[in-house]
């Protein structure tokens, strides 16, 4: 089964794991069982009208999903899905 | 790389229109010795190193290791921006600084630590906030600025100041164990805004003062940057040019993902819609954000709270934090921790009187306005939360 990376912010809305399991033969398929196992984490990723947000990007392996076919790429068998949204600490507080 | 040789050959070209008056004196060749022995650097490379003009954007905690590593290195000219003052809670990461510094201002503090290491060096000091009206005429003075800010809207205005100016921007972001690193804004390469065209809306991502951070990260991540700066100066190495290395300390893992300049990226596109600085809160969202609408009718102060505890009052004081900081402290509240709110509301009895409280007053104002819209009608948040506790009523708890 691929496998969803989950990023520290957003790991306690998916049971505080690293990274989750999930069925699905696209990118697509693999979000929504994600967001349907883990209903918290669905504002996070997706907006009221169902789009994926702009700040949160999604790798299949090492390519933005953007550059290939989106939500319709297709994904196999021990591919790794990264959810990456931005992150900004770095100076003070 | 061909992202890579077209940053080189600018360098190379910025270097060679001024050889004469860059030379190595007999201190600095001892000083720099270890990189002179080494055929990648050289003396070609550390004169190289020495013309050189660096802008670090931060001396916190990335900007402490950033800083310090291209002091010793021999960056000739390092230029700090920073406007803030040193904090106790610094010290946990921002090793630039030290016990005596706290309350000094981070530059005098960051600028006197690195002269005493490396009195070469040429520290131009930038006591402001990095604003669009100043960052434009800043970054036209250096060659590579490196991000070490701690806030979207600064990350945005540093980004689009890089596209503008044609400076690369060798980024690096935190986040309790996690890291980020790239090189932004060079000619072929992508800049921020192709990889995060909008900022996250303010609330959604925390700061290090909410989320926390260890404090070894920003060292990690910090001299990533550095080394960075350093291949692009001296034009060796593969630089982290339309990559991004995502760092798991806690794992140790580190992964790098493919980022590609977006045509249509409005900074950096084919055909740019940023010409100009924006009015980086405003499209951050966080104008008029700050201070949450509802807070004043709801809200109690500490000295009541104990008041009405003491006269034996049955209030029920819920503590909205997590397990780790009520071990630090806590009034003998009933945990239940803000995330775990909505699953565990069946808990709470809507006859009771409830005070709601966090550790500033934040995550409490939250809780109380979720219970609000749940059917609780009795319920306060503890205006300042515990902190407030620790300052007024017992004074003997530890604050953190």
């Amino acid at each position: 089964m691929p496998k969803i990376h989950i990023p520290t912010p957003l790991r306690q809305y998916a049971g505080k794991q690293p990274a989750v399991d999930v069925k699905g033969s696209t990118i697509g398929e693999a979000l929504s069982g994600l967001v349907s196992n883990h209903p918290d984490l669905r504002r996070h990723l997706y907006t009221e009208d169902g789009k994926l947000r702009a700040f949160v990007n999604v790798y299949l392996n090492d390519e933005d999903v953007r550059y290939l076919q989106k939500e319709a790429t297709v994904v196999r068998d021990g591919d790794n899905i990264s959810i990456v949204p931005s992150i900004a600490g770095g100076s003070s507080t | 790389m061909l992202n890579a040789e077209c940053f080189f050959s600018k360098m190379a070209t910025l270097t060679e229109t001024q050889p004469a008056s860059l030379t190595l004196s007999n201190d600095e060749i001892l000083r720099y010795s270890r990189h002179l022995i080494m055929p990648e650097v050289g003396m070609e490379g550390q004169l190289k190193l020495k013309a050189a003009k660096v802008l670090c954007i931060g001396a916190g905690g990335l900007g402490s290791p950033l800083a310090l590593y291209l002091g010793a290195a021999g960056v000739g000219t390092l230029g700090i921006v920073d406007f803030d003052v040193v904090d106790y809670t610094n010290l946990q990461r921002q090793i630039i600084h030290s016990t005596a510094d706290v309350g000094r201002p981070k530059l005098d503090s960051a600028a006197e630590k690195l002269k005493a290491m490396n009195p070469f060096l040429n520290i131009r000091k930038f006591n402001t906030r990095l604003s669009s009206d100043n960052a434009i005429e800043l970054f036209k003075e250096f060659d590579i600025i490196a991000d070490g800010t701690d806030n979207f809207p600064t990350r945005y205005l540093v980004n689009d100041a890089c596209v503008l100016t044609g400076k690369p921007n060798v980024y690096g972001s935190i986040f309790r164990f996690e890291g980020q690193a790239s090189i932004f804004a060079t000619e072929e390469g992508p800049c921020y805004r192709c990889l995060y065209p909008e900022p996250p809306p303010p609330g959604l991502v925390p700061s290090c003062a909410e989320g926390g951070v260890l404090g070894i990260l920003p060292g990690l991540v910090g001299v990533i940057q550095a080394t960075e700066v350093i291949k692009l100066i001296l034009g060796k190495g593969d630089p982290l040019i339309g990559r991004l290395l995502l760092i798991d300390a806690l794992a140790m893992k580190f992964r790098e993902l493919k980022l590609r300049k977006n045509p249509d990226c409005p900074a950096c596109g084919k055909n740019p819609t940023i010409t100009k600085l924006i009015d980086y809160e405003e499209f951050c969202g966080i104008r008029g954000e700050e201070a949450p609408a509802e807070v004043t009718t709801d809200e109690i102060e500490v000295e009541e709270l104990k008041q009405r505890l003491d006269r034996g009052e049955d209030i029920y004081v819920l503590d909205v934090r997590e397990p780790h900081e009520y071990d630090i402290c806590n009034i003998g509240g009933h945990l239940i921790p803000l995330g775990e709110l909505p699953n565990r509301v069946n808990e709470l009895d809507t006859s009771k009187e409830i005070v709601a409280h966090c550790r500033s007053g934040v995550r409490s104002a939250k809780a109380v306005n979720f219970l609000r819209q749940a059917g609780f009608k009795k319920v306060h948040n503890l205006a300042g939360g515990i902190l407030a506790w620790a300052d007024r009523v017992d004074p003997s708890m530890p604050k953190y």
